[in-house]
């Protein structure tokens, strides 16, 4: 899933300068699943705002909505009675929902509450970690299903750099370093033989080096 | 290892001739004064047959790794011209090449780089377009089939001597010499390793690297670094990523007064490259005397290798 983080309450609090009447609108979809801009988020950060802005004898008036996604025109859709009665909207979902109600609501300013990090999953409740890089080019068959691009700090395809220490990454003791990781899963699954070929240079294009991405399924085009 | 030279390099010429080289290392300026370099090149000339020049090291802005090997040789004396994978594209780095070449470098070392969480700028976006064994490769393809890895034809390739590293201290250690197999089969000629202290694992390494045949494809440069101080032993030991440096080696260097722990570093170093002479597979020595130039001379004299031979 997509995993997004909070932005800082100061930095919100800052882009909602001078304005009156907001709508928080949280996505259930990933960020509902991370914890970080489903409905229940959409409350506390609603409370927040309404509570600091009283304090500063500046109300705010905010209408909470959680959408069932807002990557999908159609529940974007949903949005349109509250979009009418807003000065602008809080966008609790990444940054692909936050385009996709910007591209609908064309008059109206939608504002980030999410900084989006990265494709991962939860390792635990509130625990979570990076796992892909979406470079279009899945080559997990090669590496034991441990992704190097991801994984390592430097992307390396051919093996561990020269800072492996104790299987972990030398930029950070609590990182792992994806080639330990690799390595010894190749060794368990008696395909040692993965690594001893060089992997070709990476073609790129199929990451967002290519330009902007777009997946198309031709049958369902009518 | 072929009849031919590859690019006519003094170190290619050394290693061949089957006499035991010598490399040192000049890190570049933080600054554009070309007269820090002419300095250095005065501390190291006739020291070793040719000198790295490191290119952005621990990803700290210096001054270029290509215009201070130009400075160099017009103090008459050889670079190895290092290129990491951090800071530029396939684009880039062929155009480096092709530069260099141009300028008259004749050894490149081919490196993934230090990740730029450890330089002066962390904020920075890396590349790692290449990692270092397409990066050998890629200079393998360029030199040997004059092509550009779009597969069009280069006019004019670039002839350089192909070197890589080699860290038989990182982790995990049994893909070690393996992995210098992918950097032999990726096309590298010579091979500076990581930082000695460790000689016994050192030499397990290379048993490993002989039985496996790889001395007789590649030249290997075992890396020799002195301690100024103890204190520099005991953060090599524990702030350098994939350094080995023995509790034995930090007790002596700890043991020793103050006022003596250089020359004990040196001493230390030249008994370092004794051992290494002795050992199959050794084609010579890297000795990295950082912001210590003027010490490669005394080191290099002390274990007997100077002069230099002519070529």
């Amino acid at each position: 899933m997509v995993i997004g983080e909070r932005k800082p309450f100061d930095e919100i609090m800052k882009m909602l300068e001078g304005v009156k009447k907001i709508a928080v609108m949280g996505c259930g979809g990933c960020v509902t699943v991370c914890l970080t801009g489903g409905h229940d988020e959409v409350r506390v950060l609603s409370s927040q705002l309404r509570m600091a802005r009283d304090k500063e004898g500046n109300p705010i008036e905010i209408i909470e909505k959680t959408l069932e996604r807002q990557c999908d025109p159609e529940y974007v859709e949903q949005a349109e009675g509250v979009a009418s009665e807003v000065e602008a909207v809080l966008s609790m979902a990444c940054g692909a929902g936050v385009q996709f109600m910007a591209e609908r609501y064309k008059d109206l300013p939608i504002y980030p509450a999410l900084n989006t990090t990265f494709v991962g999953g939860s390792k635990k409740e509130g625990y979570y970690v990076e796992r892909c890089q979406t470079c279009g080019e899945c080559k997990l068959y090669f590496t034991g299903g441990i992704c190097p691009i991801a994984r390592c700090s430097k992307s390396l395809l051919n093996g561990p750099c020269g800072g492996s220490t104790n299987g972990k990454c030398e930029i950070d003791p609590e990182i792992d370093c994806a080639w330990q990781l690799i390595l010894d899963r190749l060794k368990s699954l008696n395909q040692m033989d993965r690594y001893s070929s060089m992997m070709p240079i990476n073609d790129w294009r199929t990451n967002r080096d290519g330009g902007p991405r777009k997946m198309i399924r031709e049958d369902f085009q009518r | 290892m072929s009849d031919e030279f590859k690019s006519g390099s003094k170190l290619e010429k050394v290693l061949k001739s089957g006499q035991f080289a010598v490399t040192g290392e000049c890190g570049p300026p933080r600054g554009a004064d070309a007269e820090v370099i002419r300095k250095k090149c005065t501390l190291l000339k006739d020291k070793a047959d040719a000198f790295n020049i490191t290119d952005n090291q621990t990803a700290v802005v210096r001054m270029s790794s290509i215009a201070s090997a130009v400075i160099m040789m017009q103090q008459g004396m050889e670079p190895v011209m290092q290129m990491v994978c951090r800071d530029r594209n396939r684009i880039a780095i062929q155009s480096d090449i092709l530069g260099g070449a141009a300028l008259g470098i004749k050894n490149m070392l081919c490196l993934s780089g230090d990740h730029q969480k450890f330089g002066d700028h962390p904020q920075a976006k890396n590349v790692f377009d290449l990692d270092s064994i397409q990066l050998i490769n890629t200079v393998k393809i360029m030199r040997d089939d004059c092509k550009f890895l779009s597969g069009e034809e280069i006019k004019g390739a670039p002839k350089l001597f192909i070197g890589a590293a080699a860290n038989p201290f990182a982790d995990p250690f049994e893909i070690r010499a393996p992995r210098l197999a992918k950097k032999i089969a990726a096309g590298v000629d010579f091979i500076q390793t990581q930082c000695i202290f460790n000689l016994k694992k050192f030499e397990e390494w290379m048993k490993q690297v002989v039985d496996m045949g790889l001395h007789e494809k590649v030249y290997i440069l075992g890396g020799v670094t002195p301690f100024k101080s103890f204190g520099m032993a005991r953060y090599m030991a524990n702030n350098v990523p994939g350094m080995d440096v023995p509790d034995e080696l930090l007790q002596r260097m700890k043991s020793t007064p103050k006022e003596k722990q250089a020359e004990e570093g040196i001493t230390i170093a030249v008994e370092t490259i004794k051992r290494l002479q002795a050992i199959k597979g050794i084609a010579g020595v890297h000795i990295m005397a950082i912001e210590w130039e003027e010490k490669v001379g005394e080191i290099a004299e002390k274990a007997g290798l100077l002069p230099r031979p002519t070529i």
